[in-house]
């Protein structure tokens, strides 16, 4: 082979292998977590159009003003939410929401708690550098 | 225009990150009019759009160096280029109003991103009508040629999440988006670094680099991390465990390379080579310190079990920051005196500039310093004070943020006296010949 078709083989084999890799991710069973109900996915709409993820983190990725809050439903509850989206804080905007979309927010972090978990603290380190969740 | 319009965006970059940045230290200020959640958008999708304009317009001015476009290529370009100003400008004053996609890092809503793709196909197109092979090709048209190809496809997957079926997976729709991103990165640092491969062609005069079986090899590694690295984004999130294994194992050798190539073309320069792009050469040389600078930690950043004390910390900050500032913004600047600036082998470094430039690397030096100290910080309080509540646990931060402010403070100083005069500078024709296009 010449030198332009090795290099052109090395090419065409790395995207078929890029192409596998992102097909099987896009249609694997996603089993880890149940998809969002009707309210909580008005829920996520809410969060993208207010933007929380400027301040806030799910599984760490985010801004990092405010804490992560993937699990802050299972750990402190809806009505504790709820205090923080009606009034806000010195730094969080009060974002004067409806009920209903208190309701839908406070059920869409029902939901991201229901997925997993992400404080680091709880992950198991292997000797490889590889880790585990509990 | 590509790349005086690309300077603007960095002036806005630095000006909304010095904004937020006063958020960090007094909580709250100004909160009624740019709260935090308009000025990051404001500030990251600048500097992104700065990276992204310059990109471009260093490719194109260097292609048309390579061949001659023709009139038809020209009104393409200038389409492109009317396409992708207007829209971003458009999503900048989108966020002031607070419309918001809410996505990381594009955070705009999602009909802007028509405006976007179809940019992205005229640049394809441009590209390829104009590069019918890459037979006998040096290895910067391979690298443009796979950066433009994955924008477009990295741009179009990370909008995936406007079909309801993918959106309402929370783990599936997370591990897409930072897939898409992790190429995205990718795929821009192709237009960036085969830029400077060309700039550091011209500069010694020859291709013997280019075309060495060597610059492939680490073209062919990098264009391979570039697809399957992204795991490393997503090591906490409960996804499938292969994409965690794969992303560890191919881990981050792309920064080694580049930093390798400059490394290797430094040695070959000749004094004269130097004299005559003196302010190129200054950039390139720094950001191959930068390079080693970010990879240490980027190698530690790709191991899953360190991973997990700097994830949602400032050491990830320091790491972007770190890079699209020491990196990129170093490399794009760069190309932007050469091109801008054009050669002229009269002028030595002028006072002035080696004053903004040493500024501009002090400052960053301690920005990214004290990112990784308040991102230590944080990481301790996650491990071992969890009952500490989070206000007191920011409070503590508080020095941190200051010396990251005041550095801040210089650093965008410094950058504004490098970018004004270039800015003010008429362009120069290039005594290699075509005079770049773009330019006027
Ligand atoms: C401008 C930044 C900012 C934005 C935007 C923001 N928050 Fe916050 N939020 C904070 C900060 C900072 C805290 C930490 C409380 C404190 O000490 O002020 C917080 C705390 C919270 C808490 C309590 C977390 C805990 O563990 O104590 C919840 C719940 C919350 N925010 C939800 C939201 C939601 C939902 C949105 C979007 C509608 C949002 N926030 C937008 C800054 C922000
Ligand atoms: C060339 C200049 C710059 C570039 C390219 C740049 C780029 C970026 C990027 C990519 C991010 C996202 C980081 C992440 O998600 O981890 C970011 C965040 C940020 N930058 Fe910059 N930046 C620049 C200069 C500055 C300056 C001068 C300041 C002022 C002190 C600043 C302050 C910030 C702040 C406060 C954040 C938000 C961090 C957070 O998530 O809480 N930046 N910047």
């Amino acid at each position: 082979m010449s030198n332009y078709q090795w290099k052109m083989s090395v090419f065409i084999g790395l995207i078929v292998l890029y192409a596998i890799y992102t097909t099987v991710l896009y249609f694997r069973e996603y089993k880890e977590a149940l998809p969002a109900d009707k309210l909580a996915q008005t829920g996520k709409i809410i969060w993208q159009q207010k933007n929380c993820v400027a301040c806030h983190q799910l599984y760490g990725l985010g801004g990092h003003l405010g804490p992560d809050l993937t699990n802050v439903y299972g750990h402190k509850g809806a009505p504790y939410i709820k205090a923080f989206l009606q009034s806000g804080t010195q730094v969080m905007p009060n974002y004067h929401l409806s009920e209903s979309e208190m309701q839908a927010l406070i059920s869409f972090l029902k939901y991201t708690n229901s997925t997993g978990i992400a404080d680091p603290n709880t992950f198991t380190q292997h000797p490889y550098g590889t880790i585990s969740a509990q | 225009m590509f790349i005086r319009v690309g300077l603007l965006f960095l002036l806005s970059a630095l000006l909304f990150g010095l904004l937020a940045a006063i958020q960090y230290i007094v909580p709250g200020a100004g909160k009624d009019i740019f709260s935090f959640e308009k000025l990051r958008p404001l500030h990251v999708s600048s500097a992104v759009f700065w990276i992204l304009m310059t990109a471009m317009g260093a490719v194109l001015t260097f292609l048309q160096e390579i061949n001659q476009f023709s009139l038809k290529s020209i009104r393409i370009q200038k389409i492109q280029f009317y396409l992708f100003s207007f829209s971003f400008i458009a999503i900048i004053i989108s966020y002031c109003f607070g419309i918001f996609g809410g996505r990381e890092y594009w955070e705009f809503q999602p009909v802007f991103s028509i405006p976007i793709i179809l940019g992205w196909v005229l640049f394809l197109s441009l590209f390829f009508s104009n590069n019918k092979t890459l037979k006998d090709k040096p290895v910067y048209l391979w690298m443009w040629a796979t950066g433009v190809i994955f924008l477009l496809f990295t741009y179009c997957e990370s909008n995936l999440w406007v079909i309801p079926g993918i959106r309402n997976r929370l783990v599936q729709d997370m591990t897409i988006q930072w897939k898409s991103y992790g190429s995205m990165v990718g795929a821009w640092n192709m237009l960036v670094y085969g830029s400077s491969i060309y700039l550091m062609d011209k500069i010694v005069g020859n291709q013997k680099y280019s075309r060495s079986n060597m610059a492939f090899g680490l073209f062919f590694l990098s264009l391979f991390n570039l697809m399957f690295n992204w795991g490393h984004h997503i090591y906490t999130l409960p996804t499938a465990q292969y994409t965690h294994i794969i992303g560890y194992a191919v881990s981050m050798t792309e920064l080694f390379i580049l930093g390798r190539i400059i490394y290797l073309w430094r040695q070959s320069l000749t004094f004269d080579n130097r004299k005559q792009h003196i302010h190129a050469y200054w950039f390139l040389y720094a950001a191959d310190i930068w390079v080693f600078v970010n990879l240490g930690l980027a190698i530690a950043m790709s191991v899953p079990a360190l991973n997990i004390y700097m994830h949602g910390t400032h050491i990830i900050v320091a790491h972007t920051m770190g890079t699209t500032i020491g990196i990129n913004t170093m490399l794009l600047l760069a190309c932007a005196f050469e091109i801008i600036g054009g050669r002229d082998t009269t002028v030595s470094i002028k006072p002035n500039f080696k004053f903004a430039f040493l500024t501009t690397n002090i400052s960053l030096a301690v920005f990214f310093i004290s990112l990784l100290l308040a991102g230590i910080a944080k990481s301790y309080w996650q491990f071992n004070e969890p009952s500490l509540p989070y206000g007191a646990m920011i409070n503590t931060l508080r020095p941190y943020f200051y010396v990251f402010f005041a550095a801040g403070t210089c650093l965008t100083i410094g950058f504004v006296l490098l970018i004004v005069p270039l800015l003010r500078t008429k362009h120069k024709i290039m005594p290699d010949g075509i005079s770049a296009l773009t330019e006027k």
